[in-house]
């Protein structure tokens, strides 16, 4: 048996349950989940890596949206398999009987628990909705489908 | 079936339904349509993320010397 070096698998899935402090952190109020929330923006609007956290600008506007979008619905802690690390919301993201006109291509999942710092965005074709019903369902969680991974 | 509007409730049988799907390596997307007179009276999407947000992780090694 050898020694092999590696980024340890359970720091992965630690870092997503907030486990680990590596500079300064928060005073949780709590050991629960925190809730996660996703807003929907304009296809005009500028969100990527360098999203630090929820804004109303850009995000999409009109009949039955709320501002700040849906709660995430986290039943699922995250877990690791092989290496690799993951979590998967575990409903899909439901707008109902909205209409907003203005084409929008990007999700954004934030923590509103921790100050609505962001956590993903993710874009997909263009769309507008017309007194209707947008969803976005979740690929299967695990380690290759998972919505986010820390291989 | 009925199938909400922008002109309220109505009965699919008077709307001309529209459907589309667009598939590809980021997306698998439905969307359907319904049509009064030619004017969009709804419109609903389902999309299904398939590309995952992937952070790869890699630690660094202590010089020598």
């Amino acid at each position: 048996m050898a020694n092999a070096q590696a980024m340890c698998t359970s720091f992965k899935t630690e870092i997503l349950n907030g486990i680990h402090a590596l500079g300064t952190s928060v005073v949780r109020a709590g050991t629960g989940a925190d809730s996660l929330k996703a807003a929907l923006y304009l296809a005009s609007a500028s969100l990527g890596a360098g999203t630090t956290a929820y804004s109303a600008t850009g995000e999409v506007t009109g009949t039955n949206y709320t501002a700040g979008g849906v709660a995430v619905t986290n039943a699922t802690a995250p877990t690791s398999s092989g290496t690799t690390a993951y979590w998967t919301p575990s409903a899909s993201f439901t707008y109902t009987t909205v209409t907003l006109a203005t084409s929008f291509d990007c999700v954004l999942v934030y923590n509103s628990t921790q100050s609505n710092k962001a956590i993903s965005v993710h874009t997909f074709g263009a769309q507008t909705i017309t007194a209707g019903t947008f969803s976005l369902s979740m690929p299967t969680n695990d380690s290759t489908n998972a919505l986010i991974r820390i291989a | 079936m009925i199938v909400t509007t922008t002109k309220g409730d109505m009965d699919d049988s008077l709307l001309e339904k529209r459907e589309g799907l667009v598939d590809n390596d980021n997306e698998n997307t439905t969307w359907v349509e319904y049509w009064l007179d030619r004017e969009l009276v709804h419109r609903s999407a389902h999309v299904r993320l398939k590309k995952p947000i992937v952070s790869t992780s890699e630690i660094g090694s202590f010089p020598y010397g």
